[in-house]
């Protein structure tokens, strides 16, 4: 709709424009107010439109569409001549008997599994360090800035300070565990193998929690202050007020919180590929990662289009079902 | 999930009521009606009891932990000699040298990597923020048909997963410079105008909360007084709303700075980024973790310094936005 309603915007620019004389001043306020009522807020707009348009929609669109075609290496360089599959594609990516299907499919089962314990402990992290902070004490400042500086650093620094400390030899994680604590008889493998998996899930916690903490800081300032004196006047203690005062007024900011969290991890691939290369062991192997093997290593890109699309509906339908359930409970609640 | 209690709470609760409810009278006088404002923001009027400040204690001091050990083993490792950082562990660097520092500008070219995140993300960050400006100066000062759709279709590009359209954009910006020469693919053009797609939503949705902050009156007056509507805006609303501004250009160039996937499939030789470039070090025969560590921070200072820097605007920023 959108779309359609902005072409009466283009004509108003060069008016806007020329209206801005000095000398025309009650015919520029007079064209102004016209303005204003109609095509000034879709020129405004209109950059960011077509910005998004170019860079999000149009290749949105275009991946759907390669979606349904046999877009493999021999056609790269001539990709409108590539043959249409029809739902073949699909076909492949949803067969769970086979090699591909299979594979997505477990895919699909460790991504969901990684995003539920990342954005559950970076979700329970961040609240309780906001809840903890809210009151003012010596040294919150200073403990505010700690807490965000794993937010402030670039994601590839980060991933890479983790993957040093989780190398096998010469690594913290390893030190700490079998020389300082003694917890395991030897040394083990971060990177490969099944804990490759759990090492994922704390760099993604490590790097989101301070997110969750500075939107819960902001929640929580949106509380009013009489709410707790009054709770206080009527003998709620501080574990009390927590509980029946800042955890529901929370609600709204978690709602939109754990919905950016879950997108967020859902999709990261930053830290996949950043902490194992283009292609990440199988108990680690989250589906952005697996996609962009099956697309830029294996060079099937009708397939790895197939995919994403899949991954995009599925978000979608998430997203929805998130939504609705989510408002209904506030109205109720 | 989001409605659910912390650890610890529950047990807490329990009995506290009644020693709180004993205090409460004797302080009512005293305390309950002052609002001035240098009084602390703070919960109740009483002193929290000790069960809740050991909790926080513990609880803060094990979250800075967690927070801090990845920085320290980042700053300490960058200080020790290559063959300190091949063998055990160690949690205190000796002997120190600074040798790293000097090497990484050596070892992979570094100072090109950084040219081009600073040139890439500079860029970004302020069309993004231009674009951002006029966007929010039309969603937040007029009504019009199809605002709901342009809000909800903007924010709706936040939940896209990059994989999807990182090689039909790659492919778009091939056929561009087939057909017209402009060479958007490899260039640091094509990543700019990516990466300042990716910050305008929220940039956009920023600064909107920050422009409605903004009394309307004050741009209401610019515009009887005979100013356009872009003066008002550049006249009156932007100086208002510039720590907003602010905030939001940081965070633009954050985004730009940290983006890895873009990078690795839109960039060549002469225009990688460190995003990309800092694998380098790990490639050679030899992995160089005390220049990895070097270099990781050097390439973190910039945004670092800067979102220190941003945190309380963009806690303003959030908190406009929550309570509306």
């Amino acid at each position: 709709m959108t779309v359609s309603l902005r072409h009466d915007a283009p004509p108003a620019g060069p008016r806007a424009g020329r209206g801005r004389g000095p000398a025309q001043q009650s015919r520029a306020s007079r064209l102004a107010a016209r303005l204003r009522r109609g095509g000034l807020p879709y020129l405004l707009l209109l950059p960011a439109l077509l910005l998004e348009i170019l860079i999000h929609f149009v290749p949105m669109i275009f991946g759907i569409l390669i979606s349904f075609k046999q877009l493999t290496l021999f056609f790269i360089r001539n990709w409108q001549g590539a043959p249409w599959a029809g739902f073949g594609n699909y076909r492949i990516a949803v067969d769970v008997n086979g090699a591909i299907g299979g594979a997505l499919l477990h895919s699909f089962a460790v991504t969901c599994a990684f995003t539920v314990l990342a954005v559950g402990f970076s979700w329970l992290f961040g609240t309780t360090a906001a809840v903890l902070t809210q009151d003012g004490f010596r040294g919150r400042a200073t403990l505010r800035t700690i807490f965000l500086t794993p937010f402030a650093l670039p994601v590839y620094a980060s991933v890479i300070i983790w993957s040093f400390m989780f190398q096998y030899n010469n690594g913290l994680v390893n030190d700490l565990l079998h020389n300082v604590l003694g917890i395991t008889s030897k040394p083990s493998f971060w990177l490969i193998g099944h804990n490759s998996f759990f090492a994922l899930v704390i760099i993604s916690i490590w790097r989101n929690w301070p997110f969750a903490f500075l939107c819960v800081m902001a929640g929580l300032q949106g509380i009013p202050r009489e709410l707790y004196e009054a709770s206080a006047i009527d003998g709620a203690g501080i574990w009390q007020q927590i509980r029946r005062i800042t955890m529901p007024s929370l609600r709204a900011v978690n709602q939109v919180l754990v919905l950016v969290l879950f997108l967020w991890t859902f999709n990261d691939f930053t830290t996949p590929y950043v902490l194992f290369g283009a292609s990440a062991p199988s108990p680690a192997d989250v589906i952005s990662v697996h996609i962009y093997q099956a697309s830029f290593i294996t060079w099937n890109f009708g397939e790895g289009s197939a995919m994403s699309v899949l991954m995009l509906l599925f978000l979608l339908l998430v997203t929805a079902v998130y939504l609705v359930a989510t408002s209904r409970r506030r109205k109720h609640g | 999930m989001a409605s659910g209690t912390l650890p610890g709470a529950r047990p807490g609760s329990s009995g506290r009521p009644g020693r709180r409810a004993r205090r409460g009278p004797g302080r009512r006088h005293g305390t309950g009606r002052r609002y001035g404002p240098g009084r602390r923001r703070s919960r109740g009027l009483t002193a929290p009891p000790a069960s809740f400040i050991w909790t926080r204690r513990v609880v803060l001091t094990i979250l800075a932990l967690f927070a801090l050990v990845p920085v320290y083993v980042m700053i300490s490792s960058s200080l020790k000699p290559l063959q300190d950082v091949t063998g055990t562990f160690r949690w205190i660097p000796s002997p120190i040298t600074f040798a790293p520092y000097h090497d990484i500008w050596y070892t992979v070219p570094l100072a090109r990597y950084f040219l081009n995140s600073l040139i890439v993300s500079a860029s970004a960050a302020g069309l993004s923020v231009a674009v951002a400006v006029f966007a929010a100066y039309a969603v937040s000062r007029y009504g019009f048909r199809g605002k709901r759709v342009f809000t909800v279709a903007v924010l709706s590009t936040q939940m896209f997963p990059g994989i999807l359209f990182a090689l039909p954009l790659f492919l778009i910006f091939v056929s561009i410079g087939n057909a017209t020469g402009i060479p958007l693919y490899g260039s640091r053009g094509g990543l700019i105008i990516t990466y300042l797609t990716f910050s305008l939503p929220f940039s956009i949705w920023m600064l909107t909360s920050y422009f409605e902050s903004v009394p309307r009156a004050l741009d209401e007056a610019a515009l009887v007084d005979g100013c356009g509507p872009f003066r008002a805006l550049f006249r009156v609303v932007i100086p208002a709303a510039l720590p907003g501004i602010i905030a939001v250009t940081i965070y633009a160039f954050m985004t730009a700075w940290g983006e890895v996937l873009f990078a690795s499939v839109m960039t060549n030789a002469a225009t990688r980024t460190l995003a990309v470039g800092l694998a380098d070090y790990s490639t050679q025969n030899n992995v160089y973790w005390n220049q990895i560590m070097a270099a990781s921070l050097v390439v973190s200072v910039p945004v670092v310094a800067g979102f220190l820097f941003l945190q309380r605007y963009l806690v303003a920023g959030l908190t406009t936005g929550a309570v509306k």
